[in-house]
């Protein structure tokens, strides 16, 4: 059964409206107002949008949909992503009706701030961090929010010569380009052979110049960083602050707080520990988490509380603030489903989440060790998420960890992260988090068995996956090489319309 | 434990695998002074039942109030099908397309979204999206600060019509990369940019000129003139468009009127009013368009068309050596993540609108602002400030401050604008309102009674 | 892989040089950084007549994983640039020393201590290059 879906351009044919979805017509006796518009201003060919009926629409992103893997329907172990059940609840309650029509900027909706102002004191307490602010819509301007609160500490200090980040070999790349952004320069250090930071590389690395170090704990080797008092002293000492990139926080949570570990800022992706919707691509939330050396600083509007009364605070209260990120308030929506993720969970079950999610990595990591696949710090445990390297299995196989992550597909499962972190050749990063069974770990295992033979016996198999998806691998060569990136009609096509790309008179103002 | 699946036997079972005693060995790593007792400040859980009797408790206080603010987000008639199809778990669970063969549901919806929106402005190329306008705007001040090679400038004219809170977040975004931003004054009469005020700074200084339409007071602003100007002095365009006003406005990619015009360079905008709900802010998703020759300097994710192993079509993200995961320090930008969910909403908004129904959704937020302007300014005391052609917002001048009235209305169960005297206090009491699609002939009485009301005490 | 031609100089970031008559050399990207990078998408090459700086960033060779600087081996000014390199970009895959040439450059003073000869270059390879 071949699974295709033409474009929705494809299926357009001129005239096809969806009616009901149209605003009702102007009476006859008014004038319109887009009349008033002069000509050279006036739009004078409708853009070529499709022209669809709604059951089209409605048929065509649904079998959309079919097309793709997702939380709902596979088992998604990728590395660094926290790939865990996103409750309907908190979807649901989110979009109820009365939260979705308020505007931004209507007088302070007392229901919703109450939710914002509970997540900020509860992020307080789970990282041990003094202030909080919801407003960076991703971890990438999280991160950015923390650089910029670093220098702007730096600066306010006559200290503005700062502007050399520390980042470890193995960090995601958003945080060079982060420290980029802000102005700064990257300086790395390299990890020890058990992926721990090399601390002699690190007391060189530090100085005058030290604005920051940029760590994450479990680091992306996904390993705990077990001298991370020693490196918060020896950085302090040199006068930088200690970020934490809150990507692995699903490995501590309710164990460790970053505040207690010597950190003066975090950024949460709050699309990955706390569960709301990564929605093929995004919307994320990225909060910031700082002590109270940055309290000043923290990126507006922030909820404030006084008395009974719920407000934003703004650049008059905040008059030292990096300033906004975002047009309103971030990503209200997200932020109110990562409430109630957490209302959900309460005290003991966020506690739990890096218990269970630990006992997952660790569980797995043992049963694929056994089946044969090479863990990249043997030695080491796993924290919520695992390496494994192929390096061996591509000299003696000729297969690659893409390979085996494309076989991964045809077994339906999502594939664990490939090729980060950099530092390890040919690696599957795997994080199967907490909210999956036993049994779908098994399964996985199972799978991971099978292609483990298929790669002694019929490496091609693996080379030429995925067999059993829609399309067969793709050529991202081509891709990048012949732009295609915008549908155009075909040349000499007469054309789904009948042969006019735009019908005169639709725009046509009365 | 919510959503954890574990059975006392599957733990043992597992333990034993490990080869360890209890989960809590499993955390030995970790320098026990470090540990933590207990997560204090964390109330105890609630069921999902006590959970959604807070939430509709605290909805239902906040209520539904008749809205008549625009101000940067647009209430428009969001159709069921849009989120119905974009809430399924399909969708709303779905990674980022880094495995493509595994997303080629996300993946199409992401081309077709760039197809339309490089149509809605009239450009060659889009991106999948960006977190919103505001940020979109200081991506794009930043693109063209890389872009336009033959200026060493990092420094952009930046209107004062421009969304004030936009201007703000371009300081601090692009800011930290010393881009500096001049402002230029706006008509008071007309409520718009003049092409003499742009003309007082010295185009040498500059690389690039922004200019939104409509402008933050709903104005029309002279595109031609301006964009002529910038592009016979070597700046480069970035215009700040709303995506339902260009189904009846002259797109960006078709602004100017000089022999051998090009357009905008770059264009950006908030996609909220494409099916998104207010909702307090956000989520929303800001878009950016652009010619082909710039394609690489623009940052944020691309999907491209490509060809499988059994030469069948697929899509696929292309162009990511851009991006930060592979390039690093050197990147365009530190985005990692697009809004998919927002831009899947958009796309099936578009696809059922089309270009008809928008121009439709469009007009009727023209008459019914046109019907506003008309009931309100028949009250005494209230008079429009501006007299240039205008979209779907007025900016009405009142002979009081704003916020006490905006303060009772709001008693009323009316949001009746944004109050300017924050961003714009030399326009004294001032007020932006909008009506769309939305609002009936009732809705507009109600708000004009309440506000005869409560000005001259005439019920 | 041996086939380093011996009558081209190289810099530790793989880059070779061509002296060419006229006191100009021609300058591209080595084997093994084209087998690192792999399928080459789009070459972006300085305009003629920009003036280069020994060891500055000056051109980006990107490929499907990767877009990388490619420094300038020498001080001087862009004299020519490989125009088939726009619709061919894999010229740098199959052919780095010969077709796949990125830029020409009129070499002004001597940037000498940047450049390791062909054993040299090999040596390095081996030993700390990765």
């Amino acid at each position: 059964m071949e699974l295709r879906e033409p474009l929705i351009f494809e299926l357009s044919r001129a005239g096809r409206r969806a009616a009901s979805q149209f605003p009702p017509p102007a009476g006859a006796a008014e004038v319109s107002a887009a009349a008033e518009v002069p000509v050279h201003l006036r739009r004078a060919q409708a853009a070529a949008l499709p022209e669809v009926s709604e059951l089209q629409v409605v048929r065509h992103f649904t079998r959309l949909s079919q097309l793709n893997f997702s939380i709902d329907t596979h088992f998604y172990p990728l590395g660094s992503c926290t790939m865990k059940y996103n409750p309907k609840a908190c979807n649901a309650y989110a979009m109820l009706p009365e939260f979705l029509a308020q505007h931004p900027f209507a007088r302070e909706p007392q229901g919703f701030l109450a939710c914002l102002y509970e997540l900020q004191e509860m992020l307080k307490a789970i990282t041990g961090m003094q202030g909080v602010s919801l407003t960076p819509m991703a971890g990438a301007q999280g991160e950015f929010a923390g650089v910029a609160m670093i220098r702007a500490y730096h600066r306010a200090r006559n200290d503005a010569a700062r502007n050399e980040i520390i980042v470890p070999q193995a960090a995601h790349g958003t945080n060079p380009a982060t420290a980029a952004m802000c102005g700064c320069i990257v300086k790395e250090v390299p990890c020890d052979a058990g992926g721990s930071i090399d601390m002699a590389a690190l007391k060189s690395a530090v100085g005058p110049r030290t604005a920051a170090i940029m760590l994450t704990n479990p680091s992306t080797l996904g390993v705990f960083e077990s001298k991370i008092v020693e490196v918060a002293q020896i950085v302090h000492a040199a006068g930088g602050l200690l970020y934490y990139d809150g990507a692995n926080l699903n490995a501590i949570l309710g164990k460790v707080r970053p505040g207690d570990m010597g950190f003066d800022v975090i950024h949460m992706n709050l699309h990955k520990t706390f569960a709301t919707p990564h929605g093929g691509g995004g919307p994320g939330s990225g909060a910031v988490g700082v002590g109270s050396r940055l309290l000043p600083y923290l990126p507006i509007p922030i909820v404030g509380r006084e008395g009974a009364r719920y407000r934003w605070l703004t650049e008059r209260d905040l008059p030292r603030s990096i300033g906004r990120l975002s047009g309103f308030m971030g990503n209200a929506g997200v932020n109110l489903r990562a409430y109630i993720y957490m209302r959900l969970l309460g005290r003991e079950g966020m506690a739990r989440v890096s218990e269970f999610a630990s006992l997952n990595a660790n569980y797995l990591l043992k049963r694929l060790q056994a089946a044969g696949y090479e863990a990249a710090y043997p030695g080491r445990r796993a924290s919520h998420e695992f390496i494994i390297t192929l390096k061996r299995e591509a000299t003696l196989y000729g297969v690659t960890a893409m390979d085996v992550a494309k076989r991964l597909l045809d077994h339906g499962f999502h594939a664990p992260t490939t090729y980060f972190p950099l530092l390890v050749p040919e690696c599957l990063l795997i994080e199967p988090t907490e909210t999956e069974s036993k049994e779908e770990l098994d399964r996985f295992c199972d799978a991971m068995v099978a292609i483990r033979r298929e790669m002694e016996q019929t490496p091609e198999m693996l080379r030429s996956a995925p067999h059993a998806l829609p399309v067969r691998r793709l050529d991202d060569v081509r891709a990048a090489k012949q732009l295609n990136l915008v549908w155009t009609r075909p040349r000499g096509d007469i054309g789904p319309d009948g042969g006019t790309a735009h019908r005169e008179g639709e725009v046509a103002l009365r | 434990m919510p959503f954890i699946p574990h059975t006392a036997a599957d733990v043992a079972a597992m333990l034993e695998v490990i080869g360890e005693q209890a989960t809590a060995d499993l955390f030995d790593e970790i320098p026990p002074e470090l540990t933590i007792a207990a997560l204090d400040g964390v109330p105890p859980a609630l069921s999902e039942m006590e959970i959604g009797r807070l939430m509709t408790e605290r909805a239902g206080f906040d209520g539904r109030r008749l809205n008549f603010i625009g101000a940067g987000a647009y209430e428009h008639h969001i159709p069921a099908p849009v989120w119905a199809i974009a809430t399924r778990g399909e969708f709303y669970s779905a990674y980022t397309p880094y495995q493509a063969e595994a997303s080629q549901g996300t993946l199409q919806v992401i081309y077709e979204y760039q197809t339309m929106m490089t149509a809605l402005t009239g450009m060659e190329v889009s991106n999948a999206s960006l977190y919103d306008g505001a940020s979109a705007l200081a991506e794009a001040c930043l693109m063209a600060v890389r872009a336009n090679r033959g200026r060493e400038s990092r420094r952009i004219l930046l209107p004062r019509t421009v969304n004030p809170t936009y201007a703000r977040v371009a300081r601090a975004i692009a800011g930290n990369q010393d881009v500096e931003f001049e402002p230029v004054a706006f008509d008071r009469i007309q409520g718009r940019t003049l092409l003499e005020s742009v003309r007082a700074h010295d185009p040498r200084d500059f690389t690039a000129l922004v200019i939104q339409q409509p402008n933050f007071f709903g104005c029309l602003e002279e595109v031609d003139e301006l964009t002529d100007w910038a592009h016979a002095n070597q700046l480069l365009v970035i215009a700040v468009v709303n995506p339902v006003a260009l189904a009846v406005l002259k797109p960006p990619g078709q602004w100017g009127a000089a022999a051998g015009r090009r357009g905008a360079d770059i264009v950006c905008g908030e996609g909220q009013p494409l099916g998104v709900p207010l909702a307090s802010g956000g989520p929303y998703f800001g878009f950016m368009t652009t010619r082909m020759q710039y394609v690489r300097q623009m940052p944020g994710r691309i999907v491209g068309e490509t060809r499988d192993s059994g030469d069948r079509r697929g899509f696929t993200l292309t162009l990511q050596a851009r991006e930060q995961h592979i390039r690093r320090s050197k990147a365009t930008s530190n985005i990692c993540t697009n809004q998919g969910l927002l831009v899947t909403a958009a796309t099936i908004y578009l696809s059922l609108l089309g270009a008809a129904g928008l121009q439709r959704v469009a007009e009727a937020s023209m008459r019914r602002t046109a019907d506003l302007e008309r009931a309100l300014t028949r009250i005494e005391g209230v008079s429009l400030a501006f007299d240039a052609p205008r979209f779907h917002e007025r900016v009405l001048a009142l002979d009081r401050p704003a916020a006490p009235l905006l303060a009772a209305l709001a008693e009323r169960g009316i949001s009746g604008g944004l109050d300017l005297a924050e961003h714009y206090p030399e326009l004294g009491h001032a007020l932006l309102v909008c009506a769309t699609e939305t609002k009936s002939d009732a809705d507009i009485a109600s708000y004009a009674d309440a506000l005869r009301e409560i000005l001259h005490g005439i019920a | 892989m041996n086939g380093l031609p011996n009558d081209l100089q190289y810099t530790r970031s793989h880059e070779w040089v061509r002296r060419l008559p006229g006191g100009e050399v021609e300058v591209g990207v080595t084997d093994h950084a084209q087998s690192a990078l792999g399928d080459m998408v789009f070459v972006e090459v300085p305009e003629v007549g920009r003036r280069l700086i020994a060891g500055a960033a000056c051109a980006v060779v990107e490929s499907v994983k990767a877009a990388s600087d490619i420094y300038s081996p020498v001080n001087g000014t862009v004299v020519a640039t490989n125009a088939e390199l726009a619709a061919q970009p894999e010229l740098v895959n199959r052919e780095p020393y010969g077709a796949g040439w990125l830029l020409r450059v009129a070499v002004d003073g001597s940037a000498g201590e940047l450049l390791l000869s062909a054993d040299d270059y090999a040596v390095y390879l081996a030993t700390e290059a990765k």
